[in-house]
């Protein structure tokens, strides 16, 4: 077939003309196959409409199962039936029109008016549903005809396909003969072309048979056929109609016609929309609702949200995902059964025809499960076939192995919300069920492992594997282009690990230190006796020179740089670590300048090296010096604990205090605030020094020494306030930033347990006590409350961010960037931008968000030189 | 007292664009009239500076990023 290009689609009604036109044959019988199971004449399965059964040719087209795309048949109606896809268009054109003269309830003038004004919507392509609402509300208001002078009767309408002109029931006859006679020249105003649209199709006289293409029958295991919803529907529709022509024949009376008109109708209309409301749905034998047209497209299931937009892929897998810190941020570990079942085509040719034998005649793992002839057929490999088919395979086959180590394969976790969601990987086949990754590229994912599943897709086509590697892989995704630093990088034990390293002036012996970078590729290390913890992160560092305040640095107000107490300040000179600790700011995703430094300098394959190598190392130094936290950790010293009852006793009194100037009358409101909120707001901050105090003097006992307050301070995981609420106060709860104020509202407190306006801490949320401690139960309910708005938040944001993102994305998939800087649209060709975000930067190759990094440039010109 | 738009802090210039730099940027991005951003000729701005319809408007505006950043507009009825 030619491809042509589509320059428009236009949707419009069938007419009855067209519906016997495109029809292939008129069904009029209602059984489906003969005795010997062959397609009855006429019938539903007519092999006009289409073939299903193999070995059977289609009468109209010639063609076998699978080459006949199946053609329209059509039902002769024995009476008009309404369509209800268009009940309530017909209801509305009945009340708009005169029921004497059929005209429009409108003056010509107006009416023109209307039209015109359409026409211009039309030409600026702009909708124009507001304009026919106000006209059929105008002419449903109309009472008396403008043209012939009658007085109106309101059209009563009811759901689904009834029509009541005061007490008399208007037949779909008597509906079609109305909208028959509505001239063309008044439709225009209606919204309706009747180039394309006249309103009398809404009424059908003719039924369109769908091809049995469409709605194919199924043989079941015990060999009975089974009939697709649709043509059970069809049958119905079939039988009431012939016996409709039979009774009328015989002169039947003329209220069986009726009533056999109505189940016509009932019939037709389940077979559009077995889900209208105000009729039973149609059910099958068993009780369960046929699935009749509308619910084909409907909904989740239906064609559009399942079939169109979700689609489902071959070579996939999918399994729960755990850490390796020893593969490589490029690589993945993929489970031995999941390899075996994926698979790569081999091309042959006379090149790797041997090497495509071998994985024929192997029995296990890299072994070949299909081969496809030149001609399409495929052939599963099996133990009995193996030697004959590595015989027959010749360039020109296909040979499809299983997945091995190297091999490139797209990995992804939704929510895929950004590029970084899907990238390539190298495939390590281990055992076991899981797919493993190397934590370092758990922030790009947003991965973690507390059950979360991935995909797993391998590229086919050479090409698509080429595009993979240059294009997809991790390492070219260090950089992130949101904020144009790593996205990948040390996360939690890594930090950890190299600040236990790093800090201070820590040495460690041969053996340690051997042990340590064993894992990491470093050859050339000078032999010494020890080693201080700096020298060993200096080996896996290329030559760079980088100067930074590090993550743990206090913010002093003069800074000591090299002298700093803290040891701060880190910096690095050629390569090698001279000062300051590694932490989150060094190494961490998204902080790690070291990172950065290295794939700016070196490029990403340096940097995904360094990554290996950093969290190697890392891991190894955590479990070798020992990193854990246990009860004790956050238990302090008793004076400690006085001290902290101390400071909350105080600002207890203080609150208390605040509270009897407020009811005195003595507090003075702060400007622009509500004696109440001026009191509110002092109180939460009375209450939220006294936690920031006993914080302070907690981690003072804990000393820096404490695996809780190390973790923080480096950025690894939790922070100091979570530590304060371990070891010291847990501090005020709130809902909706405000102090805990629901429940028992008309006796003005939160619990039965408190006096009515009870203002003071413990009434309103105030939990002093630690976790440590643990909670009275009082303290827990508040807790609770305040927890559970937390829990609603992200579920509400999740969703509320997905459907933007949906949207943003929809808006602009079709902007590009262009060679020359320009983003332009691609099918109009229209210009957005003359340059790219007016600088025309890339921003994943600017330096956090800025064009140019200058300090960078006047280090690497003018530093280097001084040095 | 007539108040000039241009001089607004907000509102950035505008210039119409002579019929030679106007083939000229047309003929530089490869474009036909109709694939430029438009611009009414109701917006104040363009009454201002008089521009007809048919004409490009150069408009350069001050930028965060870039410090200045230029745009054009077809203006149309
Ligand atoms: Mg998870
Ligand atoms: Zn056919
Ligand atoms: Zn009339
Ligand atoms: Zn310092």
């Amino acid at each position: 077939m030619v491809p042509k290009n589509i320059a428009a689609i236009k949707f419009e009604v069938l007419s009855p003309q067209e519906i016997r036109r495109m029809s292939v044959a008129k069904i009029t019988n209602p059984e489906t196959y003969d005795d010997d199971g062959f397609p009855i004449d006429g019938g539903l399965m007519d092999l006009r409409l289409g073939v299903i059964d193999p070995g059977l040719r289609c009468r109209t087209c010639g063609g076998k199962t699978g080459e006949c795309p199946g053609h329209f048949g059509h039902i002769e109606l024995a009476a008009p039936v309404i369509h209800v896809g268009y009940a309530k268009l017909i209801a509305r054109l009945l009340n708009g029109t005169c029921r004497k003269c059929k005209r429009i309830l409108l003056k010509n003038e107006r009416k023109e008016k209307f039209i015109e004004e359409i026409e211009k919507r039309i030409k600026m392509n702009q909708s124009y549903d507001d304009i026919v609402k106000e006209v059929f509300r105008l002419t449903k208001a109309t009472k008396k005809c403008p043209h012939c002078g009658e007085e109106q009767v309101e059209i009563k309408f009811e759901k689904p396909t009834f029509y009541y002109e005061g007490e008399h029931k208007l037949t779909p006859k008597d509906v079609r003969e109305r909208l028959e006679k509505i001239p063309d020249e008044d439709l225009l105003a209606f919204g309706l072309d009747p180039k394309s649209v006249r309103p009398e199709w809404f009424v059908l006289t003719v039924l369109p048979v769908p091809p049995v293409t469409t709605r194919p029958s199924i043989i079941l295991e015990t060999g009975q056929r089974s009939e697709d919803d649709l043509t059970h529907k069809l049958v119905d529709i079939i039988r009431i109609n012939q016996r409709f022509l039979e009774n009328r024949e015989a002169g039947a009376p003329q209220q069986i016609l009726e009533d056999l008109w109505e189940l016509l109708q009932y019939h037709v209309t389940t077979y559009f929309d077995n889900e209208v409301s105000g009729i039973p749905p149609a059910k099958h034998r068993s009780g369960r609702p046929l699935k009749t047209l509308a619910q084909r497209l409907k909904g989740k299931e239906g064609r559009f949200r399942k079939s169109l937009s979700g689609k489902r892929v071959n070579f996939s897998a999918r399994t729960v995902v755990s850490p390796d810190p020893c593969l490589s941020i490029n690589e993945v570990g993929v489970p031995v059964e999941i390899a075996q079942e994926l698979t790569v085509p081999i091309y042959v040719t006379p090149k790797n025809i041997e090497m495509a034998r071998e994985f024929i005649l192997r029995r296990e793992h890299p072994s070949a499960n299909y081969v496809v002839r030149p001609d399409g057929k495929r052939l599963k490999v099996i133990d009995s076939n193996r030697k004959e088919l590595a015989e027959m395979i010749e360039p020109g086959w296909i040979v499809e192995r299983h997945l091995m180590d190297g091999d490139v394969v797209l990995f992804n976790r939704q929510p895929s919300l950004h590029r970084m969601s899907i990238m390539a990987h190298y495939v390590k086949v281990l055992p076991y069920k899981t797919f493993r990754l190397n934590p370092a590229v758990c922030p790009p994912y947003n991965a973690d492992f507390d059950g979360d599943e991935m995909n797993l897709h391998i590229p086919q086509s050479l090409e698509a594997q080429a595009e993979a590697k240059i294009l997809m892989a991790v390492q070219e995704h260090i950089l992130s282009p949101r904020f144009g630093g790593p996205i990948v990088g040390g996360i939690h034990d890594h930090i950890s690990g190299l600040y236990l390293l790093t800090h201070g002036n820590k040495v460690f012996s041969k053996e340690e230190v051997l042990q340590f970078i064993r894992a990491t590729d470093v050859k050339d290390v000078p032999l010494k006796d020890a080693y201080t913890g700096k020298e060993v992160f200096s080996f896996i560092l290329p030559d760079i020179t980088l100067e930074f305040k590090a993550e743990i640095c206090q913010g002093c107000e003069k800074c000591k740089k090299e002298n700093c107490e803290y040891d701060a300040y880190v910096i690095i000179e050629k390569g090698k670590l001279l000062c300051g600790t590694i932490d989150e700011k060094a190494v961490g995703a998204f902080k790690g300048l070291i990172i950065d430094e290295i794939a700016r300098k070196y490029g990403n394959s340096e940097a995904r090296r360094f990554i290996d190598n950093m969290t190697k190392l890392a891991i190894r130094v955590i479990t070798g010096l020992g990193f854990t936290i246990g009860i004790d950790d956050v238990d302090i010293p008793k004076e400690a604990e006085e001290q902290i009852e101390d400071v909350i006793k105080k600002a207890e009194r203080k609150v208390d205090e605040l509270i009897r100037a407020y009811k005195d009358g003595n507090l003075e409101p702060m400007p622009g605030r509500s004696l109440e909120e001026t009191l509110e707001m002092s109180i939460m901050r009375e209450l939220g020094k006294a936690r920031d105090q006993a914080g302070k003097i907690a981690s003072r006992y804990l000393g820096d020494e404490n695996s809780a307050v190390i973790m923080a301070v480096s950025g690894a995981r939790g922070s100091m306030l979570n530590v304060t609420q371990m070891v010291a106060c847990i501090g005020q709860q709130s809902v909706r930033g405000e102090r805990i104020m629901r429940g028992y509202t008309y006796s003005k407190r939160s619990l039965p347990h408190f006096k009515p306006g009870d203002l003071g801490p413990k009434a309103r949320g105030f939990v002093r006590n630690s976790y440590r401690k643990g909670l009275s139960p009082i303290e827990f309910f508040f807790h609770a409350a305040g927890g559970r708005e937390g829990l609603v938040d992200t579920a509400v944001r999740t969703s509320q961010s997905g459907y933007l993102q949906r949207r943003m994305i929809n808006a602009l998939q079709d902007l590009k960037v262009e060679y020359d800087g320009t983003v332009r649209e691609q099918t109009s060709g229209i210009i957005v931008q003359y340059k790219y975000g007016e600088d025309g930067v890339d921003p994943m190759k600017s330096y956090r968000g800025k064009a140019v990094d200058v300090k960078r440039l006047l280090r690497e010109i003018v530093g280097g030189a001084q040095q | 007292m007539k108040v000039r738009l241009q001089d607004h802090i907000l509102v950035p210039k505008h210039e119409i664009l002579s019929k030679d730099k106007a083939e000229e940027l047309l003929k530089l991005l490869g474009i036909t009239r109709e694939q430029l951003p438009k611009i009414k000729t109701s917006d104040p701005i363009v009454k201002e500076i008089g521009a007809k319809p048919g004409d490009i408007v150069k408009i350069t505006r001050k930028s965060l990023t870039a410090g200045e950043s230029l745009f054009y507009r077809l203006v149309v009825d």
